[in-house]
């Protein structure tokens, strides 16, 4: 076990490309970022910004082909993944490392037992006997909140709704206890109740186990109630990395700025109309040669469109991707 | 009918039979709502998934006959009209929907979809037509280039536009936008939010706005009805739906949403209701929300709260809230029953 505060993954110049029609996607293009020990990192973007190939990567779960991590370091507690043979991968992968998705059915079948499914997942990594795994397995349920587990842990999936699926989800993912957990929009499908009590339950969860972890959302409400530090991906790329109150307090990054200001914020409602960010996201497969956000960019000048921009630091754990970081960020400062 | 409002809902039922032709099973979506749509407001209608939303917004314009009650819309009741009536009324009234791909029409080019109703209509002929159409798509900021284009050919939120050109072709006075915003990125969202109150403003239309998002919901609305299992439980400006909501169901739902400032969230006390919502096949007897009210006492599952002004133009449906005690929390620390 790794120490809190202590690097638990550490991902490098990732770059995963799909092979498509329309010529090479670049999904992910030279992310590179850190998760220490018992923190809870989100990761925001719209859609097709390179979220869930970001994590699907780190699970070495990308499909292949057309998709092929091209390049980079995935370490682990110390080991690089990506160097790791299918067979020792296959030991991590839901021991050491699980997820969760935003539909729980991609990862349940449908025609098993929820009993089954649990069990398998500790006979399999924790050398469970069936009895041991099956006592296992309604713990597991129990924790997460499943009323009356005992008996539901012999139903099958369409017998639980939307919130108590992706609560066998989470007993699924935690029963070997593992390091890091990646939930990738876990709450998205869900009522603003239901995913209350999902968000508290994975919190709850974090606190009793120690897990680490990534917690993928486009919804940046979410990300200031959960995570302590926050990566902005926009075109496969990492576009801003702060401390969580940093980011949403001193944004260094345009696109951050505008993201934020185009959120409604009931807490500050003043009935003006929202900011808006112009146009649409770009098409990764034919990205313009400067900044992938230039068109869209209010800021943006004749270096913008040319000359692709550098991750700058501008204060200590905190980077932005922009000709005009620093710039950028005193104006947020003096700004809030 | 009320003073100023433009569509009038009186004792609304949308019962569905489920289950087969031998079924007596109905799901009541909507079940006795009453409810005024004043003239030029948009007026917000919020609730969790399958509490009956869609059902009432389809219902006001018969794209789901009601089962009982009445809408009535500048003095005529349009459930009582024949379909041909009916036709004629949908010019004024119209509808935008969440996945405005399954609402398009896929072998026709923009221009065709949004100059169809104006044909069908007649409202205008030849190069007037497309004249209108290009008017329209610039009204909703697509280009006009686009014109020949298939709703395949474009991005989620430019389809939205699509339909909303086509809702306004009819030059309608009213539209129900259900869940416009929801299928779409937060950058796409704002610009969406936007230009419906631009519109709003140039046009003069009066909105319901369906949503499940109460940020966007408080954001664009005048009026607030929070739904719940058919049923309305409260009604007040969204002002005060948001800074002082009095229903429990209510402030389980606002506190529940995630506010985009770290420091609010950490500080913030959040009320976690149990459980899901039940089933509307049957509902749970009395008031509809006490298998997950934190505040329940015997009595709610027996009587069936009213809907009743607590302050001025603000209603709510809670047995244990009245005029001269409208703070449940209060009332229960006081030992307070039914008020
Ligand atoms: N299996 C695949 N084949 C081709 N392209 C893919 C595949 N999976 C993802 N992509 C592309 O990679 C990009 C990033 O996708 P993704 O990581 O899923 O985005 P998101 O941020 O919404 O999770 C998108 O442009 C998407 O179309
Ligand atoms: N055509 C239908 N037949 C049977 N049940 C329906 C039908 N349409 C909706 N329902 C049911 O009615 C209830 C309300 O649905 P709906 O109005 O779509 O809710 P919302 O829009 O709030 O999600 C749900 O329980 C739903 O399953
Ligand atoms: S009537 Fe009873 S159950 Fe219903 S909201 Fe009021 S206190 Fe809760
Ligand atoms: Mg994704
Ligand atoms: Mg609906």
């Amino acid at each position: 076990m790794s120490m809190k505060g202590d690097t638990l993954l550490l991902v490098r110049d990732l770059k995963t490309y799909f092979q498509t029609e329309d010529g090479v996607v670049k999904a992910v293009d030279g992310v590179s970022f850190e998760l220490r020990s018992g923190e809870t990192l989100g990761i925001v973007g719209e859609s097709g910004s390179g979220k869930s190939v970001t994590s699907l990567s780190i699970m070495r779960l990308i499909p292949e082909p057309p998709g092929k991590i091209v390049d980079g370091q995935i370490w682990f507690n110390g080991v690089n993944l990506l160097e790791l043979s299918p067979e020792d991968m296959r030991k991590i992968r839901g021991k050491r490392i699980a997820m969760i998705f935003q539909d729980p059915m991609t990862s349940l079948n449908p025609f098993l037992r929820i009993s089954t499914q649990l069990m398998e997942v500790t006979e399999l990594h924790l050398g469970h006997s069936k009895k041991e795994a099956y006592q296992h397995a309604i713990k597991m349920l129990d924790m997460v909140g499943i009323p009356e587990a005992k008996e539901r842990v012999n139903g099958y999936p369409h017998e639980f709704s939307g919130g108590m699926r992706q609560r066998v989800m989470i007993a699924m993912a935690l029963s070997c206890d593992p390091e890091l957990l990646i939930a990738d929009e876990p709450t998205t499908a869900l009522d603003v109740t239901i995913q209350a009590q999902i968000l508290e339950l994975i919190k709850d969860m974090k606190r009793r186990l120690g897990t680490s972890v990534i917690l993928i959302t486009h919804d940046l409400g979410v990300v200031a109630g959960m995570t302590d530090r926050v990566i902005v991906m926009y075109a496969g790329k990492i576009f801003e990395q702060a401390p969580t109150r940093e980011l949403f307090k001193r944004p260094a990054n345009p696109y951050t700025k505008g993201l934020l200001r185009s959120v409604p914020d009931p807490a500050h409602e003043e009935g003006k109309p929202l900011y808006q960010i112009p146009g649409l996201p770009p098409d990764v497969a034919h990205l313009p040669p400067g900044c992938p956000f230039a068109e869209r960019c209010e800021r943006a000048t004749a270096i913008c469109h040319n000359e692709f921009p550098p991750f700058v630091e501008v204060n200590s754990d905190h980077w932005s991707l922009c000709h005009f970081a620093e710039e950028v960020y005193k104006e947020s400062s003096r700004l809030f | 009918m009320q003073n100023g409002s433009l569509i009038s809902i009186e004792n609304l039922k949308v019962y569905y039979k489920v289950g087969g032709v031998f079924s007596k099973k109905v799901v009541k979506a909507v079940d006795d709502v009453d409810l005024q749509i004043k003239r030029g407001e948009t007026l917000g209608l919020v609730g969790e998934s399958g509490c009956g939303k869609s059902s009432l917004g389809k219902a006001i314009l018969r794209l789901i006959e009601p089962t009982e009650g009445k809408v009535i819309y500048n003095g005529v009741d349009l459930v009582k009209l024949s379909a041909r009536q009916m036709r004629e009324q949908r010019k004024h009234l119209q509808i935008i929907f969440q996945d405005p791909y399954s609402s398009l029409n896929p072998r026709m080019t923009v221009g065709q979809i949004i100059g169809e109703p104006i044909k069908t209509f007649g409202l205008a002929k030849g190069r007037e037509v497309e004249e209108r159409v290009q008017e329209l798509m610039e009204a909703v900021g697509l280009s006009r280039r686009f014109v020949k284009r298939y709703p395949h050919e474009f991005s989620g939120g430019q389809r939205q536009r699509i339909g909303i050109a086509r809702a306004l072709a009819l030059n309608p006075e009213f539209i129900v936008a259900d869940e416009p915003i929801s299928a779409l990125d937060v950058s796409i969202q704002s610009q969406i939010m936007n230009l419906l109150e631009k519109l709003q403003a140039e046009r003069k239309l009066t909105y319901l706005f369906i949503s499940h998002d109460l940020r966007a919901v408080r954001h664009l609305s005048d009026r607030v009805a929070v739904m719940y299992l058919g049923k309305i439980v409260e009604l007040a400006s969204a002002k005060e739906i948001y800074e002082e909501p009095l229903h429990p169901y209510t402030k389980a739902l606002i506190s529940a949403v995630p506010i985009p400032d770290p420091e609010i969230e950490a500080n913030r006390e959040r009320i976690i209701l149990k459980g899901d919502v039940p089933s509307p096949i049957n509902p749970p007897q009395g008031c509809r929300f006490h298998t997950r009210c934190p505040f329940a006492i015997p009595e709610c599952s027996i009587i069936s709260p009213e809907l009743v002004e607590i302050k001025p133009s603000h209603r709510v449906s809670c047995i244990r809230i009245s005029k001269d005690h409208p703070d449940i929390k209060e009332n229960a620390a006081k030992g307070l029953g039914v008020v």
